[in-house]
This record gives structure tokens, C-alpha cells and sequence, in this order.
């Protein structure tokens, strides 16, 4: 069995990522994603990790020097978070466009204002439409695991788009945690040498981020938005080629204890295992509950969705970020949009919970699960509950 | 014979929408766009060359006995040579 170390998530995740051969950065710092990239600067520095290292003066130069050093076909990895990912928002578009199979980091945090350092997922959420694959962490193990997930994805022929690892700031990103380090050998087996399929070669001359004309404009999109599609096939893979390096199995849909379950939660990110927590005090007590939760975030794994959900009468979904003035947040939104027409007609229960840092504990979703077998039994219609704040 | 970009399907999209075929630019006349076309009177000009330095789609070219003119494939008729011209020998006409 691999070693196991207790170390912070962030320097895991960094970690994986300098064991990936990555071979250009550029970077911002931003709380709390900095020790990620403070963790890189000290490989490059110490000569361990043969790499570009590009500190720039704004994460909208941070990903646009990731583009260009991916352009010449670099292997590249920068990280983010908050106001440092919505300043790169332009370029994130550009990325995804020019097939740039960047890897990037977000440890997700609340935006601004006021002003708040602590953990959501408003940062990703107004993301959500940039055409970059996105994935989601739930603890250090996973962040480190997902790494090279992440560039065998992004850098498949098939794929070529850039990819997100998304992970709760500071709930998991400053965590120190037991952690499985992979040998350098199974990260070597696993993902093979990048081989760009385009490249910016003097010998070679060619033109990217070209003036799209309404002529041939929706041609482009029309091909990307159907490669991204596509790419879950690709994602699937790979988590299966994962399994074969590290033993851990993870899939774009996972379920925990769901099977004979009259009630399931969906959520993202590191509240998952809060949840669990709940879930195995409950059915200590005899009641059937559980999780599904959608680990790949873009593309959207429907049918895996649909599939995993079965026949269970009541669901009730966590959104850790507003749409404001929408009708419904956006976790909640998409199960719906997925769910209508599919033949599945559930009870959808909407939570909001942990924004901007409020913590949320174990006898809450004891309590959410506790409304949704409720429901189950009376089939009222609740409205979206805001738990935990002050009214 | 090669489809024109135009024509391409999404699924025809090279990769990334990298351009690749070299010096693509000059299949696209953008000569068509001209309301305007300019014209040198001989008579006044110096051949000092303003008009070839400053025409912004560099397709001002000077003949064998040193006068300019514009190549029509790509003149946009902007007027750019007609304004900076030292002795005011460039004249834009109406297309019809």
C-alpha cells in the first residue's frame, strides 16, 4: 500500500499536480488558493520541477499567460479562487474556444461583497457557462487523485478543452488530512507525455483566436459545445483508468446509500461527508435515506443522473450560491431542467446552505431529512428553505 | 476542389479554429467594401511615397516609372493615402 502522509490539501494538491511533470505556471496569489501555487514556486525554485514558473500582476493575466504558454504546447496548471476567477472571466471563454487544455485549480469561495474569504460556490456558479470541463473535490485525497484526472481528460484527442478542480476553500483546501500519495511511477503510467494536437510553431505557421465572422461563428460554438458533451465519455475513462492506479473508485454520479432510499440529498463539494455523517445516524434509527450527488459538474452527466436517482419519491437539493432573482438557485435549477420531460417527476425540495462560511452541521441535514420524509408522506410543496439564516 | 470556410460544417471546424492555411488573408478581397475608390493625378505627384507608408492595408504599389497606385483586390477606399497626400494629388471617387 502507497504511504500516507497528514499534509494540507493545498500542498497535496500541489503536490499531484508538480508529479504530473506540469511544465508551465502562471499564477496569481488569492486566498485560499495560495499555498497551492506558493507550494509550485518552491519546487521550480528548489530545481525538483523543471518548469516555467510565471508570476504575473492579476489572475486576468495569470490565465491569459496560461493560454499562451499552453499555445505553444506546454503542459500547463494555474489556481484560483473568487474575485481571482471572475477577473479571468473573459479569458476563461477564450481558453475553452482555442481548445486549450489548461488544468486549473478553484478553491471555491464566496464573492464579493461584502466582502468574504469563506467558503460558497458563487465563484464556480457564475462560471458555470465557460465550456471548461468541471469536476468537484470533497476532501484532500480526492484533490490529489484528481489531478491527473484532470490532464488526462483535458489533454485527450477527443477533448482537448481545459479543465476545473473544483474544492471547498478552506474547508478542505487548509485541511491537513491523511493522505495517499501516489509513487511518481503510477503518475508516469497513468498520464502519458502531453501531445499537443495544435501549436503555435514558427516552422509551422498558424493563426489562433481568429475573427469568427457571423458566417462561420456558430459553426465554432456548434462543434465545442458538442465536444464538451462528448467529453464525459472521455471522463469516464479515465476515472476507470484511475481506479486501475489508485484503487479508489470514483464516478460522475456517486450515490451513498441510495439504493432502497425513500428520500435522497444532491449536493457538490466537501458538505458531502457532513451529510454522510447524517445520513448514518438516521439509518442507525432505521430510516431509509441517502446521497446522490453529481461529481462532474460540466458536462452535466444526465442520464447517469436520471439513472441513479431510480424511483425515489423525494429529493431534496442544496445550493451553495444565489441566482438572484432567478426562480430557482443554480444546483436546483439544473436538476429540474434535467428532470422534466425524463419521465421522472420527484418531489424537489430546495435548500440553501453554507454561504459565505455559515457553517452548517450534522443535525441540520438531520433535519433537512427529517422535512423531506415529511414530504414523502403528506406530498406538500415546500418553499425553498434558507437554513440557518436570521429572519 | 477545397471547401470555401464558409461552407464548413461545425463538425468540419478545424481544431481550436486554428487557421493554419498560410497567407489566407489575401483569398479575402476586401476591396468589395469600397464606396469609394482614390485616384492619383500625376501632374502633382512627387513619388515621395506618404501614400504607400500610410495606406493601412498596405496595398499601395508603386509602377515602374515610380507613380502609386492601389490595388483594388484589397482597397477599402478609407481615404487614409488622400488625407495625408503632400501635394493633395489623391482624389477618392465614387463607386458605382
Amino acid at each position: 500500500m502507497a504511504k500516507r502522509k497528514g499534509i494540507e490539501s493545498s500542498i497535496a494538491l500541489a503536490d499531484s499536480a508538480a508529479m504530473c511533470r506540469i511544465e508551465a505556471i502562471s499564477a496569481y496569489p488569492i486566498t485560499p488558493q495560495t499555498h497551492i501555487v506558493e507550494h509550485l514556486s518552491e519546487w521550480v525554485n528548489d530545481g525538483e520541477l523543471e518548469a516555467e514558473f510565471l508570476p504575473v500582476e492579476s489572475e486576468h493575466s495569470a490565465i491569459s499567460a496560461a493560454c499562451g504558454m499552453s499555445a505553444v504546447g506546454a503542459r500547463t496548471f494555474t489556481a484560483t479562487s473568487s474575485q481571482g476567477l471572475a477577473l479571468m472571466h473573459e479569458i476563461l471563454f477564450l481558453t475553452a474556444s482555442l481548445r486549450l487544455p489548461i488544468v486549473m485549480a478553484v478553491a471555491n469561495r464566496a464573492l464579493a461583497g461584502p466582502i468574504s474569504i469563506w467558503n460558497d460556490h458563487s465563484d464556480i456558479m457564475a462560471e458555470r457557462d465557460i465550456g471548461w470541463v468541471q469536476i468537484f473535490a470533497e476532501n484532500g485525497q480526492e484533490c490529489f487523485d484528481l489531478v491527473p484526472l484532470c490532464f488526462k481528460v483535458a489533454e485527450d484527442k477527443r477533448v482537448h478543452l481545459p479543465m476545473i478542480l473544483n474544492f471547498d476553500g478552506f474547508i478542505v483546501s487548509h485541511m491537513i488530512e491523511p493522505i495517499e500519495y501516489w509513487e511518481q511511477a503510477q503518475f508516469d503510467n497513468y498520464l502519458p507525455a502531453y501531445d499537443p494536437q495544435i501549436k503555435l510553431d514558427i516552422r509551422n505557421p498558424s493563426m489562433m483566436g481568429a475573427v469568427g465572422v457571423p458566417e462561420i461563428y456558430y459553426e465554432v460554438k456548434m462543434g465545442q459545445h458538442q465536444v464538451l458533451l462528448d467529453s464525459k465519455v472521455v471522463v469516464k475513462e479515465a476515472l476507470e483508468a484511475l481506479e486501475k492506479q489508485c484503487g479508489r473508485r470514483y464516478e460522475v454520479v456517486e450515490s451513498y446509500r441510495a439504493d432502497d432510499a425513500d428520500v435522497v440529498m444532491v449536493l457538490l463539494g466537501s458538505l458531502v461527508e457532513t451529510c454522510m455523517t447524517a445520513v448514518d445516524n438516521l439509518r442507525a434509527k432505521g430510516l431509509k435515506v441517502g446521497i446522490v450527488r453529481p461529481r462532474l459538474w460540466r458536462p452535466f452527466p444526465t442520464e447517469e443522473f436520471i439513472e441513479s436517482l431510480g424511483d425515489i419519491p423525494v429529493l431534496g437539493v442544496c445550493d451553495r450560491s444565489y441566482t438572484f432573482g432567478g426562480a430557482h438557485h443554480p444546483l436546483a435549477s439544473e436538476i429540474k431542467s434535467v428532470l422534466y420531460g425524463s419521465g421522472k417527476a420527484p418531489k424537489i425540495c430546495e435548500y440553501m446552505i453554507g454561504i459565505g462560511g455559515r457553517d452548517i452541521r450534522v443535525e441540520e441535514f438531520e433535519q433537512m431529512f427529517m422535512q423531506l420524509l415529511e414530504v414523502k408522506e403528506n406530498g406538500k410543496d415546500l418553499p425553498i428553505q434558507y437554513v440557518g439564516v436570521r429572519s | 476542389m477545397e471547401k470555401h470556410p464558409f461552407e464548413l460544417t461545425w463538425k468540419e471546424i478545424p481544431l481550436g479554429f486554428v487557421q493554419t492555411d498560410y497567407m489566407s488573408c489575401l483569398k479575402n478581397h476586401t476591396g468589395s467594401w469600397r464606396s469609394e475608390r482614390p485616384i492619383w493625378d500625376e501632374s502633382h505627384c512627387i513619388k515621395c511615397g506618404v501614400c504607400y507608408i500610410f495606406c493601412p492595408e498596405a496595398c499601395i504599389e508603386q509602377d515602374e516609372k515610380g507613380y502609386f497606385h492601389a490595388n483594388l483586390d484589397y482597397c477599402k477606399g478609407c481615404g487614409v493615402c488622400a488625407q495625408e497626400c503632400w501635394t493633395g494629388c489623391i482624389s477618392l471617387k465614387p463607386e458605382e
